[in-house]
């Protein structure tokens, strides 16, 4: 009885040796076939971003951009002779998570990882893709310490963005008013419960001073408000020349409504949280008359590779793309140029391609990389003119 | 000097509406002493319905208003029926509880059903005509809603004052028993009272969709408390108290915007409703009879 038992016990233990040597033999086959075939035919990029909670929206819009992009890629023959494929996770819009899928992704050899949306998120990725040495490119984080040291400054050697920061976008507003628009003074009117419209009014004021401009107002709202008359009527004795208006759309357009139903029409102005159809159905065509707004792309812009951009987007997904399919398409795109220029596909060298990319045409405009791995771009304004958004 | 006109002229129009939502409040708890905490929801419910009838049917406004308070009248009364009803003779503080309960349901089963997004109330279906007058600027919506509030007010005044229906309710919250006794019909007489309720507070609900465009599935929690402060501000259970407190209220918010900073707007408000509390719990036309809150 012992003994067979002891028996029993040494068989087992010998067949699951047996079957973990097979099995290790057999991943090792499996990995050199794969990694043989991958090595003539395809190059992982991993795709990490917020396909679940509460940025879902952001996250599948930008990845919709990011495949069109890497389906366009292979279709005109792939990078250096070989396919780009895409392997997909859901960070569920969680600093951790992120950072458990790009452990995994790292263990799969991805090229590099495009994604994730929020910057709190990217900060979750970074420290695993500085580890392992493999780029990360965010295409919509705007914070300013996403690809530098916090403590240090020093500008981190594997991460890369696509979008621009709050305080590009407040500053290009502020020279556009200046400059464009002519105007000599500015109230600014913003949403005071976010860190993004605290930041741009911040931005916003000094860039203006800075450019010569006097502010001469500084007023703000609540997230959620609805009445803006009685700020309204103290700003319009101000006699300001432009009202610089950061916040999201919810109020933004009821703001610029009652503006004009109080007689102001100077013209108004404000940042990217602006961009959604319903500004033109709340405020209504005429009040948005002479107001501008600082973009990463404008969906009606007539040029051609942004229009053609938008016809396939809108076939393969029927909708119009948003600003974040356009930054996730742009962040594939971009990756593809640096393979190329690096030669081959290995992670460290595509990171160096890539903080040496200038002038690379993207859908959200012309980018240079800059030593902080920023781009370098100009950002559009959009006019509303009559219901519709004009590029300027 | 103009500004200042002009504040107050925000300040009415904003009152105006504190005022349509805070008859509705003070109506029902001057009946059957019950803070209907799911009023500002009804309200909701009742822009709700407003634009639906607008977008979808293609009503006019004035058809909108009258469909939209009918319907309510029905929610009220059906809430009432089901909710606060079998409570009638239980403590007061279970009915309160019900009451946000209620308030809560109503928020979140219409979130599910027609998702956060806001929605535009069709601005054709009535059109911004503005009038200067020697500088100062009046829409033909804030005459409107002025003018909608006092309107209703004098019929709430006067079926409570003037009709047997009224004389019920005045009887019913004197004293119910009594009541009962006299043979009302304190059912009846309650269910009026949440129908009439409910329907002044979809006419503010249809009049917020005219005035601010927008209307979305939460948008009664914040106007519903500003309306219960000014409710109690007028003193509660009394109408033409919840009259000029929903006034008082606008055009105090007003003058703290225009003239301090709106950020510090909301403190205002809610700090004015623990002064009166300190002060004169009554409220401004209570008298201090000692049997109200």
């Amino acid at each position: 009885m012992r003994v067979s038992r002891k028996l029993v016990l040494l068989v087992l233990m010998l067949f699951a040796l047996g079957v973990l040597a097979g099995c290790s033999s057999k991943q090792e086959g499996g990995d050199k076939a794969g990694g043989d075939k991958a090595a003539v035919e395809t190059i992982p990029v991993g795709i990490n971003v917020e396909l679940s909670g509460d940025l879902a929206s952001y996250g599948s819009n930008s990845r919709n951009g990011m495949v069109l992009a890497i389906e366009e890629i292979n279709q005109a023959g792939g990078v250096l002779g070989k396919e780009l494929k895409a392997i997909e996770r859901d960070c569920q819009s969680k600093p951790d998570e992120a950072m458990n899928n790009s452990a995994a992704l790292v263990g799969e050899k991805v090229i590099a990882q495009l994604g994730p949306l929020t910057s709190g998120a990217v900060a979750g990725s970074t420290p695993v893709m500085m580890q392992n040495k493999t780029p990360l490119i965010a295409p919509a984080a705007t914070a300013e310490n996403v690809t530098v040291e916090e403590k240090t400054g020093k500008t981190l050697d594997y991460i890369f963005r696509v979008c621009y920061l709050d305080a590009d976008q407040a500053k290009r507003m502020a020279e556009f008013a200046l400059n464009d628009l002519k105007v000599k003074n500015a109230v600014i009117f913003g949403s005071t419960s976010d860190d993004y419209a605290k930041g741009l009014a911040k931005y916003f004021e000094e860039a203006f001073i800075a450019g010569g401009g006097e502010i001469v107002a500084k007023e703000g709202y609540v997230n959620g408000d609805k009445d803006f008359k009685a700020t309204l009527t103290k700003l319009r004795s101000k006699n300001p020349e432009f009202i610089y208006v950061p916040g999201y759309y919810t109020e933004v357009a009821l703001l610029i409504k009652q503006a004009r139903d109080l007689d102001i029409k100077v013209p108004i102005g404000g940042g990217d949280g602006w961009d959604s159809p319903d500004m033109v159905k709340v405020a209504g065509v005429e009040a948005l008359n002479n107001t501008y707004f600082a973009n990463h792309y404008s969906v009606e812009d007539p040029s051609p590779t942004i229009s053609s951009f938008v016809k396939a987007y809108e076939a393969k997904y029927k909708k119009l793309p948003d600003s974040f399919a356009a930054l996730g398409y742009d962040s594939a795109k971009i990756l593809a140029q640096a393979i190329n220029d690096a030669g081959e596909a290995d992670p460290a060298k595509v990171a160096q391609a890539l903080a040496q990319i200038k002038d690379f045409p993207g859908i959200t405009g012309t980018m240079s990389i800059n030593e902080k791995h920023n781009p370098v771009k100009k950002i559009v304004v959009i006019e509303y003119k009559d219901g519709k958004l004009v590029s300027r | 000097m103009l500004e200042f006109l002009q504040q107050l002229i925000n300040g009415l129009s904003l009152g105006a509406i504190y005022a349509l939502i805070a008859l509705g409040y003070t109506m029902v708890y001057g009946i059957i002493m019950l803070i209907n905490f799911a009023h500002g929801d009804i309200m909701m419910v009742g822009a709700y319905v407003g634009f639906f009838s607008i977008a979808v049917l293609g009503s006019n406004i004035f058809a909108a208003l009258i469909f939209a308070m009918l319907s309510c009248a029905a929610l009220g009364v059906l809430i009432e029926k089901i909710a606060y009803k079998p409570l009638r003779n239980s403590s007061r503080i279970a009915a309160l509880i019900t009451a946000i309960g209620v308030s809560l349901f109503l928020e979140y089963f219409t979130l599910f059903l027609l998702t956060p997004q806001q929605r535009v109330f069709p601005e054709a279906a009535f059109p911004l005509h503005k009038y200067q007058i020697g500088g100062l600027l009046v829409s033909n919506k804030d005459i409107f809603i002025f003018v909608l509030a006092v309107i209703l007010m004098i019929a709430l005044q006067y079926i409570i004052k003037r009709t047997r229906t009224g004389k019920a309710m005045r009887a019913v919250s004197l004293d119910r028993e009594a009541a009962i006794l006299m043979g009302i019909s304190v059912d009846r007489t309650i269910s009026i009272t949440f129908a009439i309720g409910s329907s002044l507070a979809a006419a503010a609900g249809v009049m917020i969709g005219i005035y601010y465009n927008t209307i979305n599935p939460l948008m009664g929690i914040i106007p519903g408390l500003k309306a219960f402060v000014a409710a109690v501000l007028g003193g509660i259970g009394i109408i033409p108290g919840a009259m000029v407190g929903g006034f008082l209220m606008g055009i105090l918010e007003t003058m703290v915007s225009g003239y301090g900073s709106t950020l510090y707007r909301d403190a205002v408000a809610f700090g004015v409703l623990i002064l009166i509390l300190l002060v004169k719990p009554t409220g401004l036309f209570g008298k201090d009879t000692g049997e109200k809150v």
